[in-house]
This record gives structure tokens, C-alpha cells and sequence, in this order.
């Protein structure tokens, strides 16, 4: 049966059960009535200020489950079930350490979450007293590997992989168009996220000829891009960097429209909606063009189109919270294979020799440094027309890049 | 360096904002005026007014603002029915429990909102999102204008309302005194219940202006919630001018406040605004003595 496991009261407790509830109803029996199943935490904040990224990557993680399953489960263990434990962080790091521990009461192999860097930052620790491993989805810090915690794995590149891509890219991309490009305004959020984005951009940029304007920070929530957009206008930038969390991001890209500021590009690192089909959605036309740098699946594979159709057709976002947890219980499965056991310590050896090549994600095989698995990479990806599509590196691209924008 | 064109846009966009501040402060203010409770649901009740828009805007295809009539409506009964059968029945006429009371609501609120509409944020699709009026020196978003109009345009309506109708000599009466009413015949818990449902129909109208502008999620009202409590102690608390011109004065501070310290440090100067308040003017600008 899929649990819930809870910690302190929470105003959010009746819609934590009632969902959990409608989740067991709706999941097909081969959740229920396993006497012999593997249990795998699925750790994310689904209640909370990340509730919508924490609700999208706990579907991810059901689905590959669920699929994995019905082909016949992990066959050489005689085709035992996954069995998810189900578990919310709600949205604060020591509510996630405390459900790691409640989830090793529950007996769990593994865990898979969650999600967000801070509450990772804990529950890897937790994780690791119990020797569970831990397998972290998203969570850019790069922290989480560097504490040499030997139960930790992180399928994703970190955010520093990540910036580095980016500034590589954008330096090739504006190369390759003949450097139209010369002058940067970044807009950030100022937590450690964004914040750290920009010191990061202000360092490596001006080395690669790029001259910064201005660097605006503002807080979350933000209800107004009024003044951030004027002096944008007013300086003029190429290139608008924007740092930020998904509503602030939808307000300033219609405050750009709306004020008619068209830089030559919007380019963003992890932006917030750039990569998000609902944005797209949404705001079809303050949208067209622009580009970000974030987690992409490789449009290439067919596993990957699948899987984009089923999400689309149970009227899910196709976000990278939602595939990233798919392909963790992918890399997870795989290991229990290898591993033949439900044993804690067998399946982190089978999990830092995996070679894994089955998974939607653009990265070749697997291959753990530290926990940190060193194929990963991030696309770049730019909004075209009605689909979000590939545009860099060119041997993963789906659509060429559109760099300057035309101009309006 | 002193940039006018620059100072005055902010100035205007300050003024454009506060007028979706005062807006949202309107209905809490009456219901402080009358009830004597700080509603706590308000931000909540904003976010499913947010929310009916939406739904109503992507089921018949309408303008925004031809929907403000359906939730004007729409929202005066919920008010009204909610007071009536929930808030009066549930605080036994003490209150510190409608504070709870209200509490519980928008806590129930948020978390079915959570459970059937998820976390995601929606944002309309609307035409007139992207117009602008052009100054000449600066273009100004035609929502925000539209939603400043309207914030004048119901402040007015409501100081009518109340001023000048019998529904509104009787609400001020119950406001001064319950006991009294009473005697005189007014239905006391008819008068709560209007007061609410009014208070309620505002944020109806405040969604359809706001909705084209902005973008709605379950937590959405907190980014509403503080700012409106603000403008309602500045402008004097149950005063309709007073939270239309202290909705004013909170987006200028804000938007000007950002333009030069910052956007982080500006939204400070609006609390440094609130705390100043409380301690040299506690009524507020417009508000009466205790």
C-alpha cells in the first residue's frame, strides 16, 4: 500500500491526506497488497511554497514507477514491485530531515528526492546516518556531493556545470552569429540561488569580452518589474541575464513586452519559465525567443517523446521536475538489478559502478565521481513558436538557434 | 544623477500599483469598519476571486472585465453566506474568535485551492495584457490605468454606498453601535452578513482588474495581504478615501523606494511607513478617534 508518513501538525495535513488518498485510489493495484516489494522513499516538497515543483517531481517519480512495474518489476529479484513511500517535505529543510527519518522506520532501500537544494542539503545527511541512498533529482547546490557523503548520487549536473555550460555556450552562440552581442544587464533574486548566479556571471563574463551594465537584484515575491524594465530601457543592454523563480519570471518577460525593451537576446541560467511549457503557454507572444540554459531531455530518444505524451495526456507540465524523477527511478531500478538485493550498502555499490545508458536525459552512461555523475550536462534551450526546442550544444539540437532575435 | 523621465515613470507606475493596493484595502477596510475584525480570509478570498476569473474567462471566452459583474455578484453572496452561516454561527458573537474563525477559512481556502488546482501558477492569455498608452516619454501598461480607474471608481461607489443609501446609514449604524441597531430595528446579523458579502464583492471586481495584469496561484494573496493591512492602518482603518489615498502613498513609496535604494530596501520604506504610523498617528490619516 502506498503510506504516508508524517511529522508535526500541518495546516497542510488534510490536503497531504486527501491527496494521498485520491493517489492510492487512482494507482492501479499493483501498488497495493505487495507482501514482498522494495520500498523507495519519494521525498519532495509537495505541500508548501515549492508545492508545485515538489507535485511535479513526486508525478515523475510515480510514473516511472508505475511503469517499471507493469513490465514485471526489477526481474532478478524475480520481478519484485517498487513499492513508493510517499513523503513531504513541505517546502522546509528540517521538515525533509525528519521524514528521512521516518522513511527509514518505514524500511526504505532508497530514497529518491528532493527536489530543492536546501531541503537536499538535509535529508543527504539524514540519509546517510541510516546508510540510505539517496539519489538527489534536481538540487543544483553543488555541496550536496562535496561532503563526501558515500550514499549520496546526483543524476543532474550542478549548478556549477551548469553556469559553466552556459557562459560557454552563450560565448559560441554570439561567436558563431559574429558577435553581435557586447553588453549584459542581469536581473537576479536576491536568495542564495539568484545571488549566486550573479556573482558568478559577474566574474566569468567580463573574461570572456562580455561588459556587464548593471546587476539588479530583487526580492520574492515581487509584484512589480516596473522599474527594473525602465532602467533596463534606459541602459540598453544586448543581453538581459534574468535569475529568477517561475511568477516573478512571467511578470518581468510581460513587463519587457509591455514596455517594448527588446534586447538582442534574453538568455537565462535555470530561468524559472524559460524551459516551461505552461509559460509558452500562456504567454505565447513574451515568450518567442527566449533562451535558457537549464535540465532538458533529449528530444532525440523515443522513450523521451513517450513519456512527453503520457505527462501531456494526464495534463501534466512536461517539466524537468517531472523527468529528472522519471530517470531517477530509471537509475535506481537499474541498480536494484545489478544489486539482486533490497539491501541498503549492495545497492549503493551498484549505484557508484553503474554504467546506465536507458534514460531520456542528453548524458551518455552514467559514471559517479563523489555521487556526482559526470556525463550530465545542460541544453540549451530557446522558445520557437509554439514548442520549446533544443538549440545548443548542435549534436543534441532540434531546431537552430535564433541569435539576435529578428527584430520586431 | 537625477533622471526626471525616469523619476516620473516610476512615480506613475507607484501611483498605477497603488491603486490595485487600495483596491484590495477597500473591502477589508469596510469590514473592519463595521465588524470590527481584521478579516484574515481576505487575501484567500482574493486568490478564488483570482481564480474564478480565470476559470470563467477560459470557459466562456469574455474579457476579464465583462466577467467583474458575474463575480461582483458571485462574490457578494459568497460573503454574505459565508458571515451569515459560518463566521456568526462559528465566533458566538466574541471576537477573537472571528479572528480564528477567519483564519481557519482562508487556511481551508489555500489548501483546496492547493488540492484541486495544484501549485502551478496561470496567467491569462488576454490581448489587452500587452497594450500600452503611450506618453511620449513612456509607455504606460493600459491594464494598470484600467485597474486604476476602477480602484477610484469603486472607492467612490462605496463612499456613496455607505454614505448616502439606507443599506448604509444602517451599516454605519451597527458599526457605531450593535446595541442601538437593535433597537431600532435594524437586523443586526442581516447588516454583518451585507457588510461582509460588500466587502467580499470588492475583491470580485479588484480580480477581473487585477487578473490581466498579474497571475494567480494558490499563495497569491500573500503578496496582496500585508500591503492591503498596511494601506488600511494608513489610511485609518474602516475609512474608504483613507485606503484609496493610502493605497497611493504605499505604491509611490514602493516604486520610488526601489528606484533608489533598491528594490529590496524599497519595499522596506513601506513598512518603515506602517510602524511610523502606529506610533505617531495610530488612527491613521482618515480615521476617526476611538
Amino acid at each position: 500500500m502506498t503510506k504516508i508518513i508524517r511529522t508535526t501538525l500541518s495546516r497542510r495535513k488534510f490536503v497531504a491526506a486527501a491527496g494521498a488518498g485520491a493517489a492510492s485510489l487512482a494507482m492501479p493495484s499493483v501498488l497495493r497488497a505487495q507482501s514482498s516489494s522494495i520500498k523507495v522513499g519519494v521525498l519532495h516538497p509537495v505541500t508548501g511554497a515549492l508545492a508545485f515543483s515538489g507535485s511535479q517531481a513526486r508525478a515523475g517519480a510515480m510514473m516511472a514507477i508505475e511503469e517499471i512495474n507493469a513490465a514485471g518489476g526489477i526481474r532478478s529479484m524475480g520481478g519484485m514491485k517498487i513499492e513508493p513511500v510517499l513523503a513531504d517535505a513541505q517546502s522546509q529543510p528540517q521538515v525533509g530531515a525528519a521524514e528521512v527519518e521516518k522513511l527509514n522506520e518505514a524500511g526504505v532501500s532508497a530514497i529518491i528526492g528532493p527536489f530543492a537544494s536546501g531541503i537536499a542539503l538535509a535529508t543527504t545527511q539524514s540519509a546517510a546516518r541510516h546508510n540510505i541512498p539517496h539519489i538527489v533529482d534536481v538540487g543544483v547546490v553543488d555541496q550536496i556531493v562535496q561532503r563526501n557523503l558515500p550514499n549520496v548520487f546526483r543524476f543532474a549536473p550542478g549548478f556549477g556545470q551548469i553556469t559553466a555550460d552556459a557562459i560557454a555556450n552563450l560565448e559560441k552562440i554570439n561567436d558563431a552569429a559574429g558577435k553581435p552581442c557586447k553588453t549584459v544587464m542581469i536581473v537576479h533574486e536576491e536568495s542564495a540561488f539568484g545571488a549566486g548566479m550573479a556573482k558568478l556571471l559577474n566574474e566569468e563574463l567580463p573574461k570572456r569580452g562580455f561588459q556587464i551594465l548593471e546587476t539588479i537584484s530583487h526580492p520574492t515575491p515581487h509584484r512589480d518589474f516596473g522599474n527594473i524594465v525602465l532602467r533596463i530601457r534606459s541602459k540598453n543592454p544586448d543581453i538581459v541575464i534574468p535569475s529568477n523563480y517561475f511568477n516573478e519570471y512571467i511578470l518581468f518577460a510581460r513587463t519587457l513586452r509591455q514596455q517594448r525593451v527588446t534586447p538582442k537576446a534574453i538568455y537565462s541560467v535555470l530561468g524559472g519559465a524559460a524551459s516551461n511549457f505552461q509559460f509558452l503557454k500562456e504567454n505565447p507572444e513574451a515568450a518567442q525567443y527566449i533562451m535558457d540554459c537549464n535540465h532538458w531531455y533529449d528530444a532525440r530518444k523515443a522513450g523521451a517523446q513517450e513519456l512527453r505524451k503520457k505527462a501531456e495526456s494526464r495534463n501534466l507540465a512536461f517539466t524537468y521536475e517531472l523527468f529528472l524523477n522519471y530517470a531517477c527511478v530509471g537509475l535506481l531500478a537499474d541498480a536494484l538489478e545489478r544489486a539482486r538485493s533490497s539491501d541498503r550498502a549492495a545497492i549503493i555499490q551498484a549505484l557508484a559502478s553503474s554504467t546506465w545508458e536507458g534514460h531520456i536525459m542528453p548524458y551518455g552512461p552514467t559514471r559517479f565521481v563523489n555521487g556526482q555523475n559526470m556525463g550530465a550536462r545542460a541544453m540549451n534551450t530557446q522558445i520557437l513558436a509554439e514548442d520549446i526546442k533544443v538549440v545548443y550544444p548542435p549534436e543534441y539540437a532540434t531546431a537552430p538557434v535564433v541569435f539576435p532575435r529578428p527584430k520586431a | 544623477m537625477f533622471d526626471p523621465v525616469l523619476f516620473a515613470t516610476s512615480a506613475l507606475n507607484g501611483l498605477l500599483l497603488g491603486g490595485v493596493y487600495a483596491l484590495i484595502a477597500l473591502g477589508l477596510t469596510l469590514i473592519y469598519g463595521v465588524l470590527h475584525i481584521i478579516n484574515f480570509a481576505h487575501g484567500s478570498l482574493l486568490m478564488l476571486a483570482l481564480y474564478g476569473v480565470y476559470f470563467l474567462v477560459g470557459a466562456t471566452g469574455i474579457s476579464p472585465y465583462l466577467a467583474l459583474p458575474f463575480l461582483t455578484l458571485g462574490f457578494f453572496a459568497l460573503g454574505y453566506l459565508l458571515q451569515r452561516s459560518v463566521i456568526s454561527k462559528a465566533s458566538h458573537g466574541r471576537d477573537e474568535n472571528v479572528l480564528l474563525v477567519t483564519l481557519g477559512i482562508s487556511i481551508i481556502i489555500e489548501n483546496l485551492a492547493l488540492f484541486f488546482w495544484k501549485a502551478d501558477t496561470r496567467s491569462l492569455d488576454f490581448p489587452l495584457s500587452f497594450e500600452t498608452v503611450d506618453l511620449g516619454f513612456t509607455f504606460i501598461p493600459l491594464t494598470s490605468v484600467i485597474a486604476f480607474v476602477g480602484a477610484v471608481l469603486v472607492a467612490g461607489a462605496l463612499w456613496l454606498l455607505i454614505g448616502f443609501t439606507d443599506l448604509g446609514k444602517a451599516i454605519r449604524a451597527v458599526a457605531k453601535e450593535r446595541q442601538g441597531a437593535k433597537l431600532v430595528g435594524i437586523d443586526v446579523d442581516h447588516m454583518f452578513a451585507m457588510s461582509f458579502g460588500i466587502g467580499a464583492a470588492v475583491l470580485g471586481a479588484a480580480a477581473c482588474l487585477m487578473l490581466p495584469m498579474f497571475y494567480v496561484s494558490p499563495s497569491v494573496g500573500n503578496a496582496f495581504v500585508l500591503i492591503a493591512f498596511t494601506v488600511v492602518v494608513l489610511g485609518g482603518m474602516g475609512s474608504f478615501p483613507g485606503a484609496l489615498i493610502g493605497g497611493l502613498i504605499i505604491g509611490l513609496t514602493e516604486s520610488l523606494g526601489s528606484l533608489y535604494l533598491g528594490e529590496s530596501l524599497g519595499q522596506l520604506g513601506v513598512f518603515v511607513i506602517f510602524i511610523a504610523v502606529l506610533l505617531f498617528r495610530p488612527t491613521g490619516l482618515f480615521g476617526a478617534r476611538a
